[in-house]
Order: structure tokens, then sequence, then C-alpha cells
């Protein structure tokens, strides 16, 4: 239960993207068209998956106030966190340099269609960014923190998504000069995120004790929602195929 | 400016405006829209990174003929996480209250796109004067456009500027209050940030015509 609340309430009303901007540079360079999009997104949820557990066990056994007594007694006052933001990156950038090498040695077709954007995540604040959140969000255990990093990256995922879409079908509609562009995306994004807070109110509300039941109906109802929302900007993207060709 | 060649002060004066980096290279997005809902925190946040990308030039750039190619975004990313931990306990010795408000995002810089962008556009092809002046010129665009925002912001959201109430007082009904003025809360929500941004670059652009995207 508590795993699923953390990996809706990070999709969802954490998102990475309508919620606290991360990521924002590749958001806006990479959402031209959807295929690209997908391929970054894929890669993203991947690289979190992998790092935000790994800074956990950083974080946990090395940064924390005290976490370096597992070393003997005299360790136990040290308080390294002041040295985090150089730990983090430092794991962020060889993990995605090893991803890329894993990759490229077990699945050279998978390796093709991410290629290019691998090198791009480490310097993707949404990575670090993922990180950072599980630090001051005081996430438990090593499985919360897996399951806040994959339910970020799907988050940013849908967002990268749903915009490409958007984008592919805008090219047709006539917007002001001025605002071609640049402009009008980042219009397009703030209507989408002033869309994403009405997912606010989806895990708060309601007792302790009534809170689950109506909580997992809400969740599911949701989940198809965005099921059908993916859709329709799936249709969107054929048609706009269809258009082109 | 006679200290500086007709070059040099093009370094700083171009990202001011035709060469914005916030509005037309599109780097250092995400924390120009997250921390801008009061002007105080947005001017922090413009003299960090102007220190940090500033002396990060200088660092890359004295260094940019020892560093091998294929780990140099290794060694950017130390770089400037060590100049982004300098920032974190300045800011948390003398700002203890504005850097609990600032949080994560002080922390990411390091991965502001317009600090690794510059590095690798500008700093490790030139010398370190001039990085030290792209750096700065950069830092200053990308600042005056996070100014701009917050004070929109913080004086729509709230009717306050640095906390001052420049608009009167909205309990006690006095200033533009007393003739029926209402602050928008809405301000103060982060997707705003984003419109607020899409209108500057709409106004820039509307200036500017050779700015125009083709789609």
């Amino acid at each position: 239960m508590e795993h699923l609340e953390l990996f809706f309430k990070s999709i969802f009303i954490d998102n990475m993207v309508f919620a606290t901007f991360l990521g924002m540079c590749s958001y806006l360079a990479v959402s031209k068209k959807v295929t690209t999009a997908v391929g970054l997104g894929a890669a993203v949820i991947f690289v979190l998956a992998v790092t935000v557990p790994l800074n956990w066990l950083l974080d946990q056994y090395i940064l924390q106030p005290g976490a370096l007594s597992w070393l003997g007694a005299e360790y136990a006052e040290y308080d390294l966190s002041f040295l985090s933001f150089i730990l983090f990156i430092a794991t962020i950038a060889t993990m995605v340099q090893l991803v890329e090498i894993i990759v490229e040695k077990f699945s050279p077709s998978l390796y093709n269609s991410l290629g290019i954007f691998l090198p791009l995540i480490a310097v993707n604040c949404a990575i670090l960014g993922g990180s950072l959140f599980m630090q001051s969000r005081e996430i438990a255990t090593l499985g919360l923190a897996t399951t806040y990093g994959i339910g970020s990256g799907i988050g940013w995922f849908l967002a990268i998504l749903a915009i490409a879409a958007i984008r592919e079908k805008i090219r047709y509609s006539n917007i002001p000069a001025p605002l071609r562009g640049l402009g009008i995306t980042f219009i397009v994004t703030g209507l989408m995120a002033i869309g994403f807070m009405s997912f606010g109110g989806m895990l708060t509300g309601g007792d302790e004790e009534e809170k689950d039941a109506p909580k997992t109906e809400a969740v599911i109802e949701v989940k198809e929602e965005v099921k059908a929302k993916e859709m329709n900007n799936k249709e969107l993207a054929n048609n706009t195929k269809e258009i082109i060709e | 400016m006679g200290l500086l060649s007709k070059k040099d002060a093009a370094l700083i004066t171009d990202p001011f405006a035709d060469n914005n980096p916030i509005t037309i290279q599109v780097l250092g997005i995400c924390s120009a829209l997250a921390i801008t809902a009061e002007l105080k925190a947005s001017i922090v946040m413009a003299v960090s990174v102007l220190f940090v990308l500033g002396i990060g030039n200088v660092v890359i750039s004295l260094m940019r003929n020892i560093i091998p190619s294929k780990i140099r975004i290794i060694v950017q990313l130390i770089v400037v996480a060590t100049l982004v931990i300098i920032v974190d306990l300045v800011l948390k010795a003398f700002q203890y209250e504005l850097s609990k408000t600032l949080g994560a995002f002080i922390g990411l810089i390091i991965t502001n796109c317009i600090i690794m962008g510059r590095f690798e556009a500008f700093a490790l092809a030139n010398g370190p004067w001039k990085s030290f002046l792209d750096g700065i010129g950069n830092a200053v665009g990308y600042g005056v456009i996070l100014i701009i925002v917050g004070f929109f912001r913080e004086l729509l959201g709230s009717g306050t500027l640095l906390g001052f109430k420049v608009l009167g007082d909205p309990i006690e009904k006095t200033g533009l209050y007393s003739i029926g003025y209402e602050n928008n809360g809405f301000m103060l929500l982060a997707p705003m940030a984003l419109i607020v941004v899409g209108i500057i670059i709409w106004i820039q652009r509307s200036r500017n015509e050779a700015l125009i995207e083709d789609n």
C-alpha cells in the first residue's frame, strides 16, 4: 500500500515536470517528435530506477550524520552530508556511462534507439533532482526509494510524451508568429501543469482508517483516465502522421 | 567601455538580449521556474549562478588543454559540484531561512543546463578572460529573466516586493486594496511561471522579428 501510494504520488502529484519543473531543458529540446520523446523518456525511467536506490544507499551508509557508525564507534560522529552533491552527481555520471557500455554490449538495438540520449541524461536535472528529493523527503527504505525512482521516471515520460504529441499537432494551427515554437510550448506546458494540479487531492482527504478503500478506486480511475489520455495522444500522433503522408 | 574591446563587450551584452540563455538558447529553465514566486529567492538564485558560472568558466578554461575529451562531462560536473557546495554552505551560514526555501534547487544548479552549456560551447575553446566575461554575461542574462519573473509573480501574487507591502495592506484595506483590488493568488502557483516566461518570449520576439521560429 505504501509503495502504491508513493508510486502514484510521484507520477501525478509530484510530477517531475509539472510540479517541480525538473528536466525542463531536455523536455523542451527533445519534444519535437513523439518517437524521440519516447526514446528519451524510456532512458530517463531506466536511469532514475538505477540511480535513486544507489544514492539512497550512499546517503544511508556514508553521508547522513552518524551514518558511518558501521565502520566503528569512533566514526559515529562524522557528518558528511555536505558532500552529497558531489557524490550524487559522480554516481549519476558514472552510472550513465556504465549503463551506456552495458546496453551497447547486450542490446545493440536498444542502444541504437537510446544512443544519443544516454550521455544527455547525466546533465538532466530530473535525475539529480530525483536523488536530491529522495534525500530531502527522507524516504525510509531501499524498496521505497526504488519505487520513487521508477514513479518519477514514469511521470517524466508521460509529460514528455504528451507535449510531443501536442507539438506535432500544433504545427497545423495558426499561432501568432512571435509565439511560435518555444513561446507556445511554454504556455501549453503551463496549462498542462494547471491540469495536473487537480491530481493534488487524490491522496489527501478522508480519515486514516477510511482512506484505504476509496483511494484504490480513485487510483484505478485515474489510471484508466491516463490510459485513455495516452490512447488519445497516440491517435493524435497517428492522425498527424497520416496527414503528413 | 574603455577597459574592454568591442568583441569582449559583446560577450557580456549579447546574452542580455538577443542571445538570452533562457528565452533564446532554452537553457536553465528548471530553476528559473521553480523558485521565482518571491523576488528575494530569484535574486539569490541569480547571484549564486553568477558566482558558479563566472568561476566555473575560468576553471574549465584553464584546464581545457589537459581534460581528456572522453571524461570531460564528469570533470565539469565535479568542478560545478564543488562550487555549488561552497554556495550552499555560504547560504546555510548567512541566509538559513532562505536556504530552506530554495532547498534542493541550490543543488540543482549543478545540472543547470546553462552551466554545462557554456562550458561545452565556450570555456572549452576560449581563454580564461573571455570565458569569464562570457560566464558573467550569460549569468546576468539568466538573472534578468529570473528577476523579471520574480518581480511580477510576487507583485501580482502577494502584493509585496522583497517582503514590503508596496500595494497597501490587504487586510486593513489600505492603498490599492481600498478601491477593491485583490491579490491574484494564482500567480504564486508554479504553472504561472511558465506562462509568464511564455509571455516574456512573446514580447521579446515581437520586438525582434529575426528571432521568430518557423515552427
